[in-house]
């Protein structure tokens, strides 16, 4: 399985991201923002961080980089891709998935562990773990609050296109506790948390973002 | 040369907590009365005159501004 992490001009978790993708049994291959190559990899995955110092708005500029058009297409053909993040902010400016990523309700900068309920297991991307499980990983971000128009976040919620919830208090005003969201087809997820960062209890709160990266490999070897 | 202003909005369904910093401080600063604010974005651009009013609004539609939350204006302005 190879997997393709973006490094953008300001993004900051690409290392830990290729480190998950290798602890999952996968060979992370970099890939860099100006290049329109996804180097033949079976999966992409757009990292957090801060990308062109989120001038703008958080992942407007990121969405033109020359390797999201290649992202774009590899998607409509049905590729995984994952967003974290500052990586969902540009999925979501992409239209890779609908709806925006606004200021935090309460103007602080979230940085917690945090726990998720696992509300979507049948994505590319949560396989390995069970319906309604409840995970621990890292929030850090300060536009983190998902917003949606009411008919957008029907369709979400009528078609369980809502793959993580907040438990535990919602954080940042995102809509209906949304913490994270899927495609129509299961192949895209973004998520404002951290799965990369709670891969091995030395160095995360835990290991449940592990299960993320497992389920890609699952993904992959079984189509 | 022509100068643009676009001028872009938070739409007024969705929480703006900067503009409510603004106007929770204003009160704090000896400011009474000001009983709301909202921050957007101002943009001003030099464009060639043959940039034309479609152009504008797919610059201001697909970048400046973000449909999902934001409105904008464009209009022309004397330079």
């Amino acid at each position: 399985m190879r997997v393709g992490v973006i490094t953008f001009p300001g993004t900051l978790d690409d290392v830990d991201a290729s480190r998950a993708v290798a602890y999952a049994g996968g060979e992370a291959v970099a890939l860099w923002h100006a290049d329109a190559d996804l180097k033949g990899v079976d999966a992409v995955v757009v990292p957090g961080g801060f990308s062109y110092g989120d001038y703008l708005r958080a992942g407007a500029i990121a969405r033109f980089a020359p390797v999201m058009g290649e992202v774009v297409e590899a998607a409509k053909r049905g590729m995984p891709v994952l967003g974290i993040c500052n990586g969902f902010q540009i999925l979501c400016e992409a239209h890779l998935l609908p709806g925006a990523l606004t200021r935090n309700d309460k103007l602080h900068f979230v940085c917690r562990d945090q726990w998720l309920k696992v509300e979507n297991n049948e994505t590319a991307w949560t396989t390995r773990y069970d319906e309604g499980a409840e995970i621990l990983v890292p929030l850090k971000s300060g536009e983190g609050g998902y917003q949606a128009d009411q008919a957008t976040l029907d369709e979400l919620e009528g078609e369980g296109r809502v793959v993580f919830r907040y438990a535990g208090g919602n954080p940042n005003g995102s809509r209906n506790d949304i913490a994270g969201i899927t495609s129509a087809n299961g192949r895209v997820v973004g998520l404002m948390p951290h799965p990369e960062h709670a891969i091995d209890a030395l160095t995360g709160p835990s290991d449940d973002g592990l299960g993320i990266f497992l389920s890609l490999l699952d993904a992959v070897v079984s189509a | 040369m022509a100068r643009v202003v676009v001028d872009v909005m938070p739409k007024p369904e969705i929480l703006d907590p900067q503009g409510q910093a603004v106007a929770n401080a204003l009160p704090r600063l000896g400011f009474a009365g000001v009983t709301s604010v909202r921050q957007g974005k101002h943009f001003e651009l030099e464009v060639a005159d043959d940039v034309d009013d479609a152009t504008l609004a797919k610059i201001a539609e697909n970048f400046l501004a973000n449909p999902v939350i934001e409105d904008w204006v464009v209009r022309r302005v004397e330079a």
